[in-house]
C-alpha cells in the first residue's frame, strides 16, 4: 500500500465526537477510522459500519467441532477397534454428549479468536501506524482520508469547529508490517534510495 | 447523542474524580513503579514453595507413589483432593467474567482481569496432580487420542477420567484466549505510555499491533459475548464433569446423582472465596480502593452465602438419602464415616460443616459483607473447608466401602504428599505475583466504558435527570 495523506482529529469527550461524526459525513469526509481508548457502544452504527458476522463464523468452527467428536469416536469406537463393555452397546451416544460438547465449545472459541486476530490483523510483532499515542489512553482519534480534491485547511478548520481539541495532518501508510515499537521503522519499498 | 443513564440508588463502580486519563495512571501505576519490599518477600517465598513442590515431584516421579501414602484401598488421597480443590477455585475467574458478563452485571469489571488470571493459575495447579498421579509421568499423553502404531490403540471415551482430560484442557485454553482477548487493548495502553526501549519492545510484541480501530473493537465485542457464551455452559460442565469422576462409580458416597449441581456450586463458592483473599490484598496493596470498592466485596460476598447455603443443602440431602434410601453401605458411608464425630475420619466432616455451611451464614449481615477482616477471616475459612469438603468425599468413601477385609489403616500424608501440595502454592503464587507486576490487574479499557455512567462523579450529574418527569426525559434523550 503506498503512503495517504490523513488529516487526524482528536476528541476528549464521546459526547462531542457523536455529533463531529455525523457531520464529517454528512459534509462527505471519508471517515479512514476511528480509534478509541475502549468499545464506544453505537460508534460503529454512527459510522456506518455494517455488523461483524465473527459469530456466524463462531457458529460453524462449533458445529465442526461437534461433528468432529462425533464421527471421530463413533468411527473410532463402532468401525475401527470396538470394545465389549460389560455388554453395552457400541454406539453408545450419552457416554460421547460430555467430550462432544468440549470440542464443541474448543473449536469455536480457538477459531473465533484466530479469526478475529487474522481480520484485524492483530499478530505478535505486527505494527501500525498510530495516529496518536494518547488513542490507548483518553483520546478518540478520527482520522480522515484526503483526496487530491480535499482542502486541508477547510477540513482541519471544520474538525475544529466540531470540537476537537487537536487537528493535524499525517502523511502514513495504513497497512501493517512487521516491526518493533521501540524502533522506527519504514517499510522498504517507501524508502528512497540515493 | 447516546444514553448514558444509571440510577441514582446503585452504588458507584468507581470511586473519587475520574477521567479516562486518572485510570490509565491509576491501574498502570504498579507495572510502571518499581516493585516494593513486600513484593520481594512474597515473590521469593512463593519461588522457594515452588521449588520444595519440585523437589517433591522429583522423588515422586524418580521413586514411584510409594513415596505417597496411597495404599491400594485408599487410591486417591491428597493427589485428588487438591486437583479437585484447585479446579474448583478455578471456577470464579470464569463465572465472574462469563456469567456476570451475560447477566449485565456491571461490578464485574473491577475484579474480572485478577479473577480470571486466578482462574488460570489454578488450573495450571490441578492440572499437576492427576498428570503426576499417573506414576509413569512420561506416558501422560497416551491420554491423547493420536493415531499411534500399537494399534492405533485408543483411549476410552465412554470413560469420566477422560472427559475429564478433554473438559480441563479445553477450560484452560478457553479460559487462556479469553483473558488474554482482553489483555490485548490493555497491553497497548501499556505500550504506549512506555518510557523504556525494552518495555515498548515487549509490550508491543503482546498487543498484538492493537491501536483500538473502530472495527476492531466492534469485532472485538461480539468475540467477548461469544467467549462469555461458550463459557457459561462449559464452565459448569467441567465441574459436572469433575464430578463424574466420582459419581459414575458404585463407591457409597459418590455414587449419587446430586454431585454434578453440588460440585458447580462449591466450585463457585471456593473460587470466590479466593477472589476475596487476593483482591483484599491487591487492592491494599496498590491503592485500588477507587476501583474494587467495597459494593464489589459485599456482591462477593453475597456469592459466598448463597453458594455455601446450596452446598449445605445438598450435605443434608445426602445424610437424608444415606438413611432414606435404606442401603446399609450409603448408611454405613454418611452416618458413620462422616457424620460420627468419634469415627475415625470425623474430624474432618465436622470440619467441613463448620467452616463451609455453618460460618457463612454470618454474611446475611451487611455490616460484616461490608467488613473487611471478616471477610478476609472468611475466605480463608472457606477454603480449608472446601479442602475438608474433597477429602471427606474421596477419604471417607474409600477408606471402608464394601469388604471389611480390605479396609484401609489410618491414612494420612507424607512430606513428599504434602511438598507437592505446597508446591503448587508456589506455582500459583509465583504466577501471581508476576502477573500483579506486569500485567495491568484491573481491565482498564472495561473501567472506561463503565466510568461515565457508574462512576461516582458522573452519578452525581444523573440526580438532575432523576428529577425529570419521564416524558421530558424520553423527549431529551430518545434517538
Amino acid at each position: 500500500m503506498a503512503k495517504k495523506t490523513f488529516v487526524v482529529g482528536c476528541f476528549d469527550d464521546e459526547a462531542v465526537l457523536f455529533p463531529a461524526v455525523k457531520k464529517t459525513r454528512l459534509a462527505g469526509y471519508k471517515i479512514h477510522d476511528i480509534y478509541t481508548p475502549f468499545a464506544v457502544h453505537g460508534l460503529d452504527h454512527a459510522m456506518g459500519l455494517r455488523e461483524t458476522s465473527l459469530h456466524t463464523a463462531g457458529f460453524i468452527y462449533g458445529i465442526t467441532g461437534t461433528t468432529t467428536a462425533l464421527s471421530g469416536i463413533g468411527w473410532i469406537l463402532t468401525k475401527d477397534w470396538p470394545i465389549n463393555f460389560g455388554g453395552k452397546p457400541h454406539f453408545a451416544l450419552p457416554a460421547w454428549i460430555p467430550i462432544m460438547f468440549e470440542l464443541t465449545v474448543l473449536f469455536s472459541a480457538v477459531g473465533m479468536v484466530l479469526t478475529f486476530c487474522y481480520l484485524c490483523q492483530l499478530a505478535p510483532f505486527v505494527k501500525k501506524h498510530h495516529f496518536h499515542p494518547r488513542a490507548t489512553d483518553d483520546l478518540f482519534v478520527m482520522v480522515i482520508e484526503t483526496t487530491a480534491k480535499t482542502n486541508v485547511e477547510d477540513l482541519k478548520g471544520f474538525l475544529k469547529a466540531n470540537g476537537a481539541v487537536e487537528v493535524d495532518v499525517q502523511v502514513a501508510e495504513p497497512g501493517w508490517w512487521l516491526g518493533r515499537y521501540d524502533k522506527e521503522q519504514q517499510l522498504i519499498r517507501d524508502v528512497e534510495v540515493a | 447523542m447516546h444514553l448514558k443513564y444509571e440510577s441514582q440508588l446503585r452504588e458507584p463502580l468507581v470511586y473519587g474524580e475520574k477521567t479516562y486519563h486518572q485510570v490509565t495512571e491509576d491501574i498502570c501505576r504498579p507495572i510502571e513503579a518499581k516493585p516494593s519490599k513486600l513484593w520481594y518477600i512474597g515473590f521469593f517465598i512463593a519461588v522457594a514453595l515452588l521449588l520444595f513442590g519440585v523437589y517433591s515431584v522429583y522423588r515422586e516421579v524418580t521413586y514411584g507413589i510409594g513415596q505417597w501414602n496411597l495404599n491400594k484401598t485408599v487410591g486417591w488421597g491428597w493427589d485428588i483432593t487438591n486437583f479437585v480443590w484447585w479446579v474448583g477455585i478455578g471456577h470464579a475467574g470464569t463465572l465472574i467474567s462469563a456469567i456476570l458478563l451475560l447477566f449485565r452485571q456491571g461490578w464485574r469489571t473491577g475484579v474480572n482481569r485478577a479473577a480470571e488470571a486466578m482462574t488460570i493459575f489454578a488450573v495450571m495447579c490441578a492440572g499437576q496432580f492427576p498428570i503426576f498421579h499417573m506414576g509413569r509421568v512420561w506416558m501422560a499423553f497416551f491420554t491423547l487420542p493420536y493415531p499411534n502404531t500399537r494399534g492405533p490403540l485408543w483411549p476410552n471415551f465412554n470413560s469420566p477420567l477422560l472427559w475429564d482430560v478433554f473438559a480441563i484442557s479445553t477450560y484452560f485454553t478457553v479460559s487462556l484466549l479469553f483473558w488474554y482477548s482482553g489483555l490485548i487493548p490493555d497491553f497497548a495502553t501499556v505500550r504506549d505510555r512506555a518510557k523504556t526501549k525494552l518495555r515498548k519492545h515487549l509490550y508491543g510484541v503482546a498487543s498484538f499491533g492493537w491501536i483500538g480501530s473502530t472495527k476492531h473493537w466492534q469485532r472485538h465485542e461480539s468475540l467477548s459475548l461469544v467467549l462469555a457464551g461458550l463459557s457459561t455452559p462449559l464452565v459448569l460442565s467441567v465441574h459436572t464433569i469433575v464430578s463424574f469422576d466420582f459419581a459414575t462409580s458404585v463407591i457409597p458416597g459418590w455414587h449419587t446423582t446430586i454431585f454434578p449441581p453440588y460440585f458447580v456450586a462449591g466450585a463457585v463458592f471456593s473460587g470466590f472465596a479466593m477472589v476475596q483473599s487476593l483482591m483484599i490484598i491487591v487492592r491494599k496493596v496498590f491503592g485500588m480502593e477507587d476501583y474494587i470498592t467495597m459494593g464489589h466485596i459485599e456482591a462477593m460476598n453475597k456469592v459466598i452465602v448463597t453458594t455455601g447455603s446450596i452446598v449445605g443443602v445438598a450435605y443434608l440431602t445426602e445424610l437424608f438419602m444415606g438413611w432414606y434410601s435404606q442401603n446399609k453401605y450409603e448408611g454405613y458411608t454418611f452416618w458413620y464415616s462422616r457424620a460420627n464425630l468419634f469415627s475415625p475420619y470425623g474430624w474432618s466432616y465436622w470440619g467441613m460443616m463448620a467452616c463451609n455451611v455453618i460460618s457463612p451464614q454470618i454474611f446475611w449481615f451487611r455490616k460484616m459483607r461490608r467488613n473487611l477482616f471478616v471477610t478476609f477471616f472468611m475466605s480463608v475459612i472457606v477454603n480449608i473447608g472446601m479442602w475438608f469438603e474433597r477429602f471427606v468425599i474421596i477419604v471417607t468413601s474409600l477408606y471402608r466401602d464394601y469388604l471389611p477385609s480390605s479396609w484401609s489403616v489410618y491414612y494420612s500424608p507424607t512430606i513428599w504428599e504434602m511438598g507437592f501440595y505446597l508446591g503448587t502454592f508456589g506455582l500459583f503464587f509465583t504466577c501471581f505475583f508476576l502477573f500483579a507486576k506486569y500485567f495491568p490487574v484491573i481491565a482498564i479499557a472495561e473501567i472506561k466504558y463503565v466510568l461515565k455512567t457508574s462512576g461516582e462523579s458522573y452519578k452525581d450529574k444523573m440526580a438532575a435527570i432523576e428529577e425529570q418527569e419521564p416524558d421530558e426525559f424520553a423527549h431529551a434523550h430518545a434517538h
